[in-house]
């Protein structure tokens, strides 16, 4: 009665934080991030340990940090997901400035390790790569720009993300880190994309491209023999591409066992760029066709589900985030097969990197933020339908 | 699609009666608008979604598939042999008319370094700097450290170096085999032969390829592998060649020549037997081409097939000989022959001034070397039969010989062709040509008029070419040559039991600008033996000789090149199987000892 009469006792109007945000998370996505981390720790068992006898360290010394740098990436996950859009956008706005600003620093204070471009600061015990922090902030500044061009009166967004692709784009060349620099301005072009870029605009680049190439290919000799080569002429068996495809080839479908492979001795990345090496001689083919279908989840789930998204900012930065993810582990994967010209680009998850794996939980944590379920205002379209 | 107006009058009016805020009515549509943009946005970012979607899918399934065409695929052992296409080495020998050998294939090794299997880099380079000389040993060391794995450092070794290389004893040394070009005469037919370079090597081979002269030429049949077994058959003759090289050279250090040509050519059949050049070279050390200065500076320029020279008074024969064979006049015929002839603003004169006239005989125009004359002798041809008639003889085009420089050489003949060109033209003068385009053309009159192409191949058939001068005029033509040695300008030119026929040519250099160099005379000796039954034609070219035992020097053909044919020929003709006819008269004071 009483409660009748002067309202109920203050209660929580909303769900507890934790069940909603296991309600709403997209969990096939979330259960495949986890498990390419288990299978990056599997093989990091593999990978590392001739890295850490060859620098004279405890042979587990890499798998040790993977896992310790991995728990970051984990809590990253956990806690980004469970932000809202809106929360995720001041955060991630916040983390591009000071990225941004990292990277400025780096020809300053910044290191080379000896490997010719200077990508690190160095801390003694630990080493931080910038770039790779700078990725999932930059791509929710760009939504964020662009999804606010798409309001009514305001900002010129589209034209000041596009600046800001070009100046980032510029500090990453100059370090050089073209891998990095390609990875950014895909992002911003997927984002153009899917903002709605006008299609005159998009045939007409493709028209070039294509014209272009087809043109270089055809009174270039050089051209269309380095074309030729690349695609069809038999790899260099002692080149570093040449291990990689041997190893697959030693593996064959289900391995030659764990611990048996050869491939990880004689390649210097193999516990980085040429991971996926080391899994296909150890584990087979099918251990890489199950990372290939893990990634292929994560990234076309996430798509999928943002095709529902109303609010442009969320779906554009979810689009971003998904993409970069997407074509990272793509680029890395497709250098292994020799489908794409070599680059040096980690596996997400999967190599071994303390940057790259923590860089990688906030991207996917954002991502998780920015797909999961929410109120689309459906029932507002089923009425409106009848009007 | 109406648009609804932000602010529509109606309401707003209706809205300031109530006393409303008008302002949220603008609001409100502002918002509505916004949502149908937002919405027609949407629909088109959901299909684009669709579409990024399908392609990652797709270009994942495309890793995947070829994933698995790999690890389905056998897997190739690393192997330290070279990978790909086995490079062809096998190259076909040259040989002479008589299989002796020109050009063949050595095997040797290439050294090369794996750097990664280096025990001792540092010794390595000191004692290799110290087996080759021209080696730095700091610059071998710093390219056996700078990261690289693989160098090569010698292209060949002789066996003693191969043999002190194996001696250091570092496994990181290794020899990849090779077939080399080996010249065994050395400078012998360097102009013909050309010379030979590695093209794609590879550990276990290197392609040998032609970079000049008839290795070039011949590549494609050189290096046929149905072929490789069959020698290239040329029409040279090792020991006529070398005699002529000999001659040669002295000649033009006698000469005081720059350099010089000789050609000698079978005039039944074009082959040439013995063609040089000075001075010359080493094929199996071919100097580099030039990049500087004039190319005909160079050892390697070939004089006999690469230069184009006016080859003056030596033209005169092919007036006479087509006046004969047009009926215009016969070798008795008297020509107007008197000197200085005056055709328009052109004084035509002739050697040192002299004035042969006032009338000469075609026979002694020839042995005389009358400009005037063979100016009238052409002016009666006219310049059509007379263009036509030289074209016949091959004297407009580059030669056919099978030498890659020979098409550059195109003779060089002016634009148009006036009357005075026809003048000047009938006595060599205003029209260049190679030697080896003047022995062609002496070859189509010695052999009776069949028109000869020349080569360097060993052929078996004498020349089917067309007919050019009718034999009878042909035989006549070298009569009247026969006369220039017995009795005219190269009478230095006769040897004893080959009666030699030839016509001498002086002509100063052009200056590139245009206009003569005073100095510079190109000197030709064009002969043919022996000439009751001409079998041989001889080319001799000095360029820029000055015979000098006289008062002054002497520049002329018959104090120069006359000379040296005629010790060619002195010397070649026994190894051509020619034998001297000695005269019957010396045989009247003896008896046959018979019984």
């Amino acid at each position: 009665m009483t409660e009748m009469v002067y309202g109920s006792m203050p209660s929580r109007v909303s769900e507890p934080v934790i069940p909603r945000w296991w309600r709403t998370i997209d969990k096939w996505s979330l259960t495949a991030v986890l498990v390419l981390f288990a299978i990056g720790l599997l093989l990091g068992l593999a990978a590392s340990v001739p890295l850490a006898e060859r620098n004279g360290l405890d042979p587990y010394y890499y798998v040790t940090r993977q896992a310790f740098f991995g728990g970051m990436a984990l809590a990253a996950i956990f806690g980004v997901s469970m932000l809202s859009p809106a929360m995720v956008r001041r955060l991630g706005v916040l983390g591009f400035a000071l990225s941004f600003f990292a990277l400025m620093m780096l020809p300053i204070f910044g290191t080379d390790f000896g490997k010719g471009a200077i990508r690190w600061f160095s801390f003694g015990f630990a080493s931080v790569q910038p770039s790779e922090f700078l990725k999932p902030g930059f791509m929710v500044v760009i939504a964020w720009l662009t999804a606010s061009s798409q309001d009514l009166n305001g900002p010129p967004g589209k034209f000041i993300s596009f600046a800001l692709t070009v100046t980032v784009v510029l500090f990453l060349a100059f370090q050089p880190d073209f891998g990095q620099a390609m990875l950014v301005l895909f992002g911003w072009g997927v984002i153009y994309f899917v903002s709605g870029a006008p299609m005159i605009l998009i045939v007409t680049v493709m028209g070039l491209t294509g014209v272009g190439g087809f043109a270089a290919y055809h009174s270039s000799e050089h051209f269309a023999r380095r074309i030729d080569g690349f695609l069809n002429s038999d790899v260099d068996p002692r080149s570093q591409m040449g291990y990689a495809t041997s190893a697959i080839q030693e593996g064959g479908f289900f391995g030659v066992g764990v611990g048996e492979g050869q491939v990880k001795w004689t390649l210097p990345d193999a516990h980085t760029d040429f991971i996926i090496a080391v899994a296909a001689e150890e584990y087979g083919l099918v251990l890489v066709l199950v990372i290939i279908a893990l990634y292929a989840t994560v990234v076309v789930r996430s798509l999928i589900r943002l095709t529902r998204e109303r609010d442009p900012f969320t779906r554009l930065a979810g689009t971003g985030l998904a993409c970069i993810f997407g074509v990272q582990a793509m680029i890395n994967m497709g250098v292994a097969v020799r489908l794409l010209p070599a680059k040096g680009m980690t596996l997400p998850f999967v190599s071994y990197g303390g940057s790259s794996v923590i860089a990688a939980g906030i991207t996917v944590g954002m991502l998780l933020a920015m797909t999961r379920a929410r109120p689309q205002g459906e029932m507002a379209d089923l009425f409106r339908r009848g009007r | 699609m109406t648009r609804t107006p932000l602010r529509p009058l109606a309401r707003i009016l209706n809205a300031r009666q109530k006393g409303e805020n008008p302002d949220s009515i603008e609001r409100e549509n502002l918002r509505l608008r916004h949502e149908v943009m937002r919405d027609k946005s949407r629909g088109s970012a959901q299909l684009r979604l669709v579409v990024l979607a399908l392609s990652f899918f797709g270009a994942f399934t495309l890793i995947g598939a070829r994933m698995g065409t790999i690890a389905a695929s056998e897997p190739v052992e690393p192997r330290t042999a070279s990978a790909g296409t086995e490079i062809d080495a096998g190259r076909a020998d040259i040989v002479d008319r008589n299989g002796r050998i020109l050009a063949t294939n050595m095997l040797t090794h290439a050294l090369y370094v794996q750097t990664r299997d280096l025990i001792d880099p540092a010794r390595v380079a000191k004692e290799l700097a110290a087996i080759f000389p021209d080696l730095d040993e700091k610059t071998l060391l710093r390219r056996f450290t700078d990261g690289r794995s693989f160098l090569w450092v010698r292209k060949v070794l002789s066996p003693e170096q191969m043999q002190q290389v194996h001696e250091i004893g570092d496994p990181g040394l290794l020899f990849g085999p090779r077939e080399m070009r080996l010249y065994p005469n050395g400078t012998l037919a360097a102009h013909v032969l050309g010379g030979s370079s590695f093209g794609a090597e590879g550990v276990n081979s290197a392609e040998v390829i032609g970079t000049a002269g008839l290795e070039k030429f011949e590549d494609a049949r050189l290096r046929d592998p149905a072929q490789a077994g069959t020698p290239l058959v040329t029409s040279l003759d090792i020991t006529v060649q070398a005699a002529v090289e000999d001659v040669l050279a002295s000649g033009i250090t006698m000469m005081n020549a720059k350099g010089g040509a000789a050609i000698l050519m079978d005039v039944n059949t074009g082959e040439i037997v013995a063609l040089a050049a000075g001075p010359t070279f080493d094929p199996n050390d071919r100097p580099a081409n030039p990049t500087s200065g004039d190319p005909s500076d160079s050892p390697l320029f070939n004089r006999a097939v690469q230069g184009v020279y006016e080859l003056g008074s030596t033209f005169k024969i092919f007036a006479a000989s087509q006046a004969i064979e047009l009926g215009l006049v016969t070798p008795e015929t008297l020509v107007d022959a008197n000197a200085p002839m005056y055709y328009g603003k052109f004084k035509i004169n002739e050697f040192e001034g002299h004035n042969y006239g006032p009338m000469l005989s075609v026979s002694d125009i020839i042995a005389k070397s009358s400009n005037v004359g063979t100016a009238h002798i052409a002016m009666m041809i006219g310049g059509e039969r007379q263009q036509a008639f030289l074209k016949s003889l091959g004297l407009f085009d580059a030669s056919p010989v099978e030498l890659v420089e020979a098409k550059g050489a195109k003779p060089l003949r002016p634009a148009r062709w006036p009357e005075i060109v026809t003048i000047t033209a009938a006595y060599g003068h205003g029209i260049s040509g190679s030697p080896l385009n003047l022995a062609a053309a002496y070859a189509s009159i010695a052999n009776g008029g069949i028109k000869v192409t020349p080569t360097l191949l060993k052929r078996t058939e004498p020349m089917q070419g067309p007919r050019i001068l009718s034999k009878a005029v042909a035989l006549q033509a070298v009569g009247m040559m026969r006369r220039v040695v017995t009795e005219g300008t190269a009478s230095l030119g006769d040897v004893p039991g080959y009666a030699v026929a030839g016509k001498t040519g002086t002509a100063e250099k052009t200056r590139k600008g245009g206009g003569y160099i005073k100095d510079k005379v190109v000197n030709t000796f064009a002969s043919v033996f022996p000439a009751n039954d001409p079998k041989y034609v001889l080319v001799v070219t000095l360029d820029e000789p000055s015979e000098n035992t006289g008062s002054k020097p002497r520049r002329t053909a018959g104090w120069t090149a006359v000379p040296v044919a005629a010790e060619i020929i002195r010397r070649a003709a026994p190894l051509l199987g020619l034998r001297p006819q000695v005269e019957a008269a010396s045989l009247d004071g003896l008896v046959a000892v018979k019984n």
